[in-house]
């Protein structure tokens, strides 16, 4: 599906509708994690930063967005 | 004796023997107030999602990258595969080579898995990162993941978070006298002379999170800490006096009053 209608992935193990077109930038931002240092893992493959804007989503898709937490 | 006393991973050079963790403390305030305390120069930090439903400040504001090397560590992965993914995941997120890799075996001691370390060890060095494992206190696993190429190992005093100290001081000694990179004592320190023990040992830092995040009052527990390590360094470097079985009077013996 693409170009309309609307998308199924999973963001950090939880559903997630999207408009289909939706690119990993655009996630970012309705997430209101656009300014954040935010790693991003697309079925297990990093996408880089600079390809966040590029990269669009699919159905299906499992995202992990993960940053850094206090720890030893 | 010269006064400098510093000692260089990769790029760093490094003049703190004392490595602090980021988990555990009461606050953002506190976290920050206990790393100026310890005089650390580098820190480490877990990996995890991004909470999505709180916008609160994360460990993150709490660091200043100017003053601290972040070391990120892949603490509750149990295969190399993941402890592997996790790091790649952290060099998106702009960290250097430097990386503290921990697979863990068992989640009940948390003792690492030696042989699964040491594959990880392999393979993250041939993509070009520094490797700091955390590992058994045992000295072929330790020359093993210097023949992987770490760049120091990090054998543990006691299981992590445990605070029971140094629990097998003769091993320390062995792994230190037998390899040929720094050995940082991670896990197990428990309060100031437990640190001071690793470093009269010969160790070259100490790695802690809870012997300070679980004081009653970490931040003077971070100062002690951070002044255990100078102690117990400068008495490495002093060199201690022999041990004797008897006494040997400080005093002299000759011209004592009749």
């Amino acid at each position: 599906m693409s170009g309309s209608g609307l998308i199924d992935v999973i963001v950090n193990g939880a559903p997630k509708s999207l408009p289909a077109g939706t690119t990993v930038a655009a996630l970012l931002i309705e997430l209101g994690l656009g300014e954040k240092r935010v790693a991003v893992e697309r079925n297990r493959e990093v996408i880089p930063r600079a390809q966040h804007a590029t990269t669009q989503l699919a159905t299906g898709d499992r995202l992990e967005l993960v940053t850094f937490v206090g720890g030893g | 004796m010269s006064t400098n006393d510093t000692w260089t991973l990769g790029k760093h050079t490094l003049t703190s023997r004392i490595i602090v963790g980021t988990g555990k403390y009461a606050s953002l305030d506190e976290t920050r107030a206990a790393l100026a305390a310890s005089g650390a120069e580098i820190v480490t930090v877990a990996l995890r999602r991004v909470d999505l439903s709180s916008k609160e400040p994360t460990v993150l504001d709490a660091i200043d990258r100017k003053k601290y090397v972040l070391l990120p560590n892949t603490a509750g992965c149990y295969t190399a595969d993941d402890a592997i993914r996790t790091l790649h995941l952290a060099r998106e997120l702009g960290m250097d080579e430097l990386v503290k890799l921990e697979v863990i075996g068992d989640p009940k001691t948390l003792f690492p898995d030696n042989t699964a370390t040491v594959e990880a060890a392999k393979r993250l060095v041939k993509e070009g990162f520094q490797v700091l494992p955390y590992c058994s206190d045992d000295l072929i696993t330790c020359k093993r993941l210097e023949e992987a190429g770490c760049l120091a190992v990090m054998p543990l005093a006691a299981p992590i978070g445990s605070g029971l100290g140094i629990r097998n001081p003769h091993n320390i000694r062995l792994i230190i006298e037998n390899v040929g990179i720094p050995v940082i004592v991670d896990a197990g320190v428990g309060t100031a002379s437990d640190a001071a023990i690793a470093m009269e040992l010969g160790c070259t830092a100490v790695l802690m999170n809870t012997g300070i995040a679980g004081a009653k009052h970490p931040v003077l527990m971070a100062e002690a800490m951070r002044l255990a390590c100078d102690a117990g360094r400068k008495a490495f470097r002093a060199g201690r006096m022999p041990r004797k079985d008897y006494a040997n009077a400080s005093s002299p013996t000759a011209g004592l009053i009749e």
